[in-house]
């Protein structure tokens, strides 16, 4: 996972509500092995019309929005369905940010895991950085991770909360499972007490 | 932990879960339980195997195949190159790392949120998971249950546990009898309705009073099913002796003593007296009416009865913008009857109705009537124990008679994964759990409802009240 300490960039306005993760990426192109890959159909339905041609009203059709990292959405931002394959389709697409008032909580979580800064700010933020986006070229926002601030255009710095435990391995992009591993052995003593309190739960085998 | 403290049934599982307690609050949490399917699992072990990792606990996962297999003549193989791909991705995963599967023509097979239950793999103060988000359904049990992504799969493949912070608790409360012909589906989605569908962000629902306490376990798995519709990380429901009947003699489950010693167990789980919940819903179970969606997300719902909402009356502007795009996608008349909708396709399945006790509530329905001209109506069931069973009762019978196509088991039409698609601008009742836009197939409206009103609008070729036809 690559880290995710300051990011400049262009931030593309999405004022859309309950943004699902079939409309992030339809269920059809579930069907990979593989992570990357999936940017070209990042929102496909908004983007394409039924003959498979851009959508030129849709903002990620659109210069400079094209080239976006930052994406700016309203309320219940990823609702639906566990499917990784929405971070991994708004990575691939370059997206590295995403400002909402809220986010669902299997794909706030998800974010994290590929190097995504999901940042929760109130509505009335939102709406305002959702004005400075629609400046389009002429307006970069700054996303600090360290210093936990969202800068407009207009230099005005919004401080965000985030986890810092989450911080942490986002800013130096470590893996969990490392992290995890470290506490081992709490693991291996964990089972062992369950073996004999939880005997009565069978392993599986087919 | 405070000893005196007075605990939920979340509490209680996941104190008992917890392997350590970090200095930030997030605790590494243990999981009993990992089922695991072909969409979201090949990324997870493709990064075992990068980093040289084993799967820690092979006896405690299960994998199965269900999103994308085809649910006709499956014998023959899968036609579509990357679906089948997928399925021979995970075949030849459980094959390396060692894990239990269920091999895609065994009765076992089906959707992995009815095989866990079914096979006695899911059971009441467990943890439990799985790469998809109505992992919710196994909290009927009792068990903490939640959905979770490919890298979080891949960790629980590493670990056996999780990363976690503790959730809030909401009791959403359903007090009363139900009225008949009243199902479990209606129950959720009136909950839905009424809270939202991020009304339960961060929060794991318990669901209790007496009209929860009533249903049987298929009902309370569908409730269940469904809690991540309302946000909520998981569903649960205190277990009882429905519950402790429904686990006995799976072929999973503990028998003989190591029974009696879970049973211990299991009857200290339901919350404590006087536990506190940081939220409270409560609904009249007597004033729950047949339910049915109209829109494009689970609580955009309305009686049977009712007609479509209008936009306009709505304060904030994004809402009504909203709310309109719904209004229009699914091509509907501000004002318009429910029932006055024609519907073009039935499907009767998915891990929220594909149970055998969803099947039947269809089938009387559909037995000795006829499905109305033009309409494609469908029936899969959640696995193959339930297609055998049904099989043996004679209810595929009567349903083929009706003019249902009765499938092999698997998730289908629920997401259009596999060829079972909507096209678009089609008319669908439901009884999945999500109608989003083209979650169905592009283009595709879904309204979601129960097995009974699934089977009457079959037989009526519009939206219709079931009760009518008892
Ligand atoms: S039936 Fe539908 S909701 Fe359930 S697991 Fe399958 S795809 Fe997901």
């Amino acid at each position: 996972m690559d880290a995710f300490t300051k990011l400049t960039g262009i931030a593309a306005p999405m004022p859309m509500a309950n943004v699902d993760t079939d409309k992030i990426i339809p269920g059809r192109f579930l069907k990979t092995i593989k992570r990357t890959g999936l940017g070209v159909h990042l929102f496909d339905a908004l983007r394409y019309d039924a003959e498979g041609k851009e959508r030129e009203e849709f903002v990620l059709n659109r210069e400079p929005y094209r080239r976006a990292e930052i994406l700016i959405a309203h309320e219940n931002f990823g609702c639906g369905s566990s499917r990784e394959h929405a971070p991994w389709a708004l990575l691939d697409f370059g997206i590295r940010c995403v400002i909402a008032p809220d986010f669902a909580d299997i794909f706030h979580t998800n974010t994290f895991k590929n190097g995504i800064l999901p940042i929760k700010l109130s509505r009335e933020i939102c709406d305002q950085l959702m004005e400075d986006a629609k400046l389009g070229e002429n307006a970069r926002i700054t996303v600090d991770l360290e210093a936990q601030v969202v800068v407009r255009p207009n230099g005005e710095e919004i401080p965000f909360e985030i986890d810092p435990f989450r911080k942490h391995l986002l800013l130096n992009g470590l893996d969990d499972i490392g992290q995890t591993l470290q506490h081992a052995p709490r693991i291996d003593s964990y089972e062992a007490v369950q073996k004999t309190e939880k005997s009565w739960m069978p392993g599986i085998s087919v | 932990m405070n000893a005196t403290k007075k605990r939920t049934l979340f509490d209680k599982v996941w104190d008992a879960h917890v392997v350590e307690r970090l200095p930030d609050g997030t605790c590494v949490l243990y999981i009993d339980r990992h089922l695991v399917h072909e969409v979201t699992s090949p990324q997870a072990f493709e990064g075992l195997r990068l980093a040289g990792r084993k799967v820690r606990r092979p006896d405690a996962t299960i994998a199965v195949a269900d999103h994308n297999i085809p649910t006709m003549g499956r014998a023959n193989g899968i036609e579509e190159e990357d679906s089948r791909i997928q399925v021979e991705t995970l075949e030849r995963n459980v094959a390396e790392f060692g894990v239990p599967y269920f091999p895609i023509l065994s009765p076992q097979q089906g959707i992995v949120h009815i095989i866990g239950p079914e096979q006695g793999i899911s059971l009441p103060g467990t943890t439990i998971v799985c790469g998809d988000s109505h992992t919710s359904t196994h909290g009927a049990l009792g068990a903490l249950a939640f959905g979770i992504g490919t890298s979080e799969v891949e960790h629980v493949l590493a670990t056996q546990t999780l990363l976690q912070r503790p959730a809030k608790n909401m009791l959403v409360r359903v007090d009363g009898v139900l009225r008949p012909g009243v199902t479990a589906k209606d129950i959720v989605l009136a909950i839905i309705g009424k809270i939202g569908t991020a009304g339960g962000t961060g929060h794991v629902i318990e669901f209790g009073g007496s009209a929860i306490r009533a249903l049987d376990m298929a009902g309370r798995m569908t409730v269940c099913n469904m809690s991540i519709e309302a946000g909520a990380r998981a569903g649960m429901i205190a277990p009882d002796e429905t519950t402790f009947a429904y686990v006995t003699g799976r072929p999973y489950a503990p028998k003989g003593e190591a029974l009696e010693k879970a049973l211990a167990w299991w009857k200290s789980l339901p919350s404590d007296e006087g536990a506190v919940y940081d939220t409270t819903v409560v609904l009249d179970a007597a004033e729950i009416v047949p339910m049915v969606t109209w829109g494009t997300n689970p609580e955009a719902v309305v009686p049977i009865n009712g007609v479509v909402p209008d936009p306009a009356v709505e304060a904030d502007e994004g809402r009504r913008v909203q709310l309109a795009r719904m209004v229009e996608y699914m091509g509907l008349s501000v004002g318009q009857k429910m029932t006055d909708l024609a519907i073009d396709v039935v499907f009767i399945g998915s891990c929220t109705n594909g149970r055998i006790e969803d099947i039947r509530a269809a089938a009387g329905i559909a037995k000795g009537r006829k499905v109305a001209p033009g309409v494609r109506a469908m029936v899969v069931p959640g696995s193959g124990i339930v297609r055998d069973l049904a099989e043996v009762e004679g209810i595929d019978k009567m349903l083929i008679e009706a003019g249902f196509e009765w499938r092999e088991p698997g998730c289908s039409m629920c997401l259009g994964m596999n060829p079972d698609k909507l096209t678009p601008g089609q008319r669908c009742a439901s009884t999945s759990n999500r109608n989003f836009e083209g979650r169905q197939g592009p283009g595709g409206r879904t309204h979601l409802v129960s097995p009974a009103m699934a089977a009457a609008a079959a037989i009526a070729g519009h939206l219709i009240d079931p009760r009518e036809f008892t």
